[in-house]
């Protein structure tokens, strides 16, 4: 055991492998937050689309639009969607684009899609009435809902959002199918470049584990930050 | 003030009302009784479009609200409505409630005459005759005076000391009368009130129905569905009798309560009276 930490401290600190990790560890973080960012906007508007009153043609192709994406992205595994999306669409649509950035996309639209569920789920729970009322002043259906409904929404739905950015962030892993550095890749690489794989992969257990649980405690400070309403002040 | 004319619902095949022609003038007073399922809720939702009607017109202040031209979200600001549950923000405190409408509504004015500004600015280029400015109120004085205005009629009602406060911590009869002045916040012109009190416990009706009397006192229009006999009796200018989707019987209230003609009114009266 001692021998195989020698092994792992000499590249971990002294061949620098550490810079690779924080690296790494960068364009994880980056690709949930900015993918969980992306996917509760997608969600939120294909939500929208969803729960409008189907009155006219438009509506309801949108809403065909909404299902087919929702169809596509949850249909299929987010490998198959990083595979397609950076090495068939983004140059088949001559679209010069960093991995990372299109994984940040490509987990985006995968995390919209789950999203728009959720959602969806949230914006009917929150009691009809609402919407009536705000309507009844005089608001217009879109900022009845960004000022009333979707705030509710988004509190009920807490958990299940957070659940979700767990899920992301744990997803990510799989990122290095498209070239990107992320934490798995890096700890990988450290890895393979001596054989001796029991210390980096257990670190990276840990640091994903470390990880979520700072989510953990963050959505259920956020949880109680809201929880006030119903409290009083 | 209101014409509904022809106006129709069906959902499905139950007809929940069946042409029905009627005309609210201003300042009257109207209340609206029957039994349960005789479409008077639905009635008066229909007349602020909350539900579409199937076919026929509703006019206020000579727009057809039913028609899908026309912005319904302009004209329901005139219309205020008090609904049975109350439907407070929940999400936002009492004072929120009352001024978030009066606040969104002020500033997207601003932004539209912001808009027209910027279009003249550039179409007064070519004009011999210059437009005017249009004035642009400040977003700060906007929010200031929608607050202070809501304070007023928190504090007309009792519970201004409740203004930080969210909706839950509220008793129904707090809440009623906080939904009532919120209509009241937008100055409407109607008031729509859908059986505003039966929602509520016995001793809270009293407060809430003392308010929707001076709010008619003040002179203004009303349509109020209610069970409250007693209250339709004494406010009322002009009561109606729903059943199965019509009007069969209306009248000032003395008229109908004491001289009812149609064997089904006579009925319904014994019932509940």
């Amino acid at each position: 055991m001692q021998q195989k930490w020698d092994v792992f401290y000499e590249k971990f600190i002294t061949y620098d492998g550490w810079v690779t990790v924080v690296d790494g560890l960068k364009a994880t973080l980056q690709i949930a937050v900015l993918g969980l960012l992306i996917g509760i906007v997608l969600g939120t508007l294909i939500a929208a689309v969803k729960v409008m009153p189907k009155t006219n043609i438009v509506t309801k192709i949108f809403s065909v639009i909404c299902d087919i994406y929702v169809g596509f992205f949850r249909g299929t595994p987010i490998v198959v969607q990083l595979l397609i999306g950076y090495f068939v669409l983004f140059p088949a649509l001559d679209v010069q684009i960093e991995a990372i950035n299109a994984a940040i996309v490509i987990f985006g639209m995968n995390s919209g899609a789950y999203i728009s569920e959720i959602m969806r789920s949230g914006i009917q729970s929150v009691d009809g009435g609402q919407l009536e009322a705000a309507r009844a002043v005089g608001l217009s259906f879109s900022v009845s809902m960004i000022k009333v409904v979707i705030p509710q929404a988004i509190k009920n739905i807490l958990p299940t959002l957070g659940n979700e950015f767990i899920v992301l962030i744990k997803e990510t892993s799989v990122a290095s199918f498209i070239t990107v550095v992320d934490l798995t890749k890096a700890f990988k690489d450290i890895g393979s470049s001596n054989y001796e794989y029991i210390i980096p992969y257990l670190m990276l257990a840990a640091i994903y584990l470390v990880l979520v649980m700072i989510i953990t405690l963050g959505v259920k400070l956020l949880e109680r930050r809201l929880a006030r309403v119903d409290r009083g002040r | 003030m209101i014409e509904v004319v022809n106006l129709k619902k069906v959902y499905g095949k139950l007809t929940v009302l069946d042409n029905i022609c009627e005309t609210i003038n201003e300042g009257e007073k109207v209340a609206v009784i029957g039994p349960s399922g005789s479409g008077k809720s639905t009635f008066l939702r229909c007349l602020n479009c909350l539900e579409d009607p199937t076919s026929g017109s509703i006019f206020f202040e000579g727009k057809d609200l039913a028609d899908i031209r026309v912005d319904i979200n302009l004209s329901r600001r005139h219309i205020g409505m008090v609904f049975q549950q109350f439907n407070l923000f929940n999400n936002k405190t009492v004072l929120q409630n009352v001024s978030l409408a009066p606040i969104l509504v002020a500033k997207q004015n601003r932004r539209i005459a912001l808009r027209k500004n910027i279009a003249n600015g550039f179409f007064n280029l070519f004009r011999k005759k210059k437009a005017a400015k249009l004035p642009l109120q400040d977003k700060k004085a906007i929010k200031e005076e929608a607050t202070k205005n809501a304070m007023r009629l928190l504090e007309r009602i009792g519970l201004a000391d409740k203004a930080g406060c969210y909706p839950s911590t509220l008793s129904g009869g707090q809440k009623q009368r906080i939904a009532i002045v919120r209509a009241l916040a937008m100055n409407p012109k109607v008031m729509l009130f859908d059986e505003p009190t039966s929602a509520l416990d016995p001793e809270m009706v009293g407060e809430v129905l003392d308010l929707i009397k001076q709010v008619a006192d003040e002179g203004m229009t009303m349509v109020i569905v209610t069970h409250e006999m007693g209250f339709a009796r004494e406010v009322a200018d002009r009561v109606m009798f729903m059943d199965k989707g019509q009007i069969i019987e209306q009248g000032p209230p003395a008229e109908l309560f004491g001289n009812p003609k149609h064997p089904r009114l006579v009925e319904f009266l014994s019932k509940v009276l």
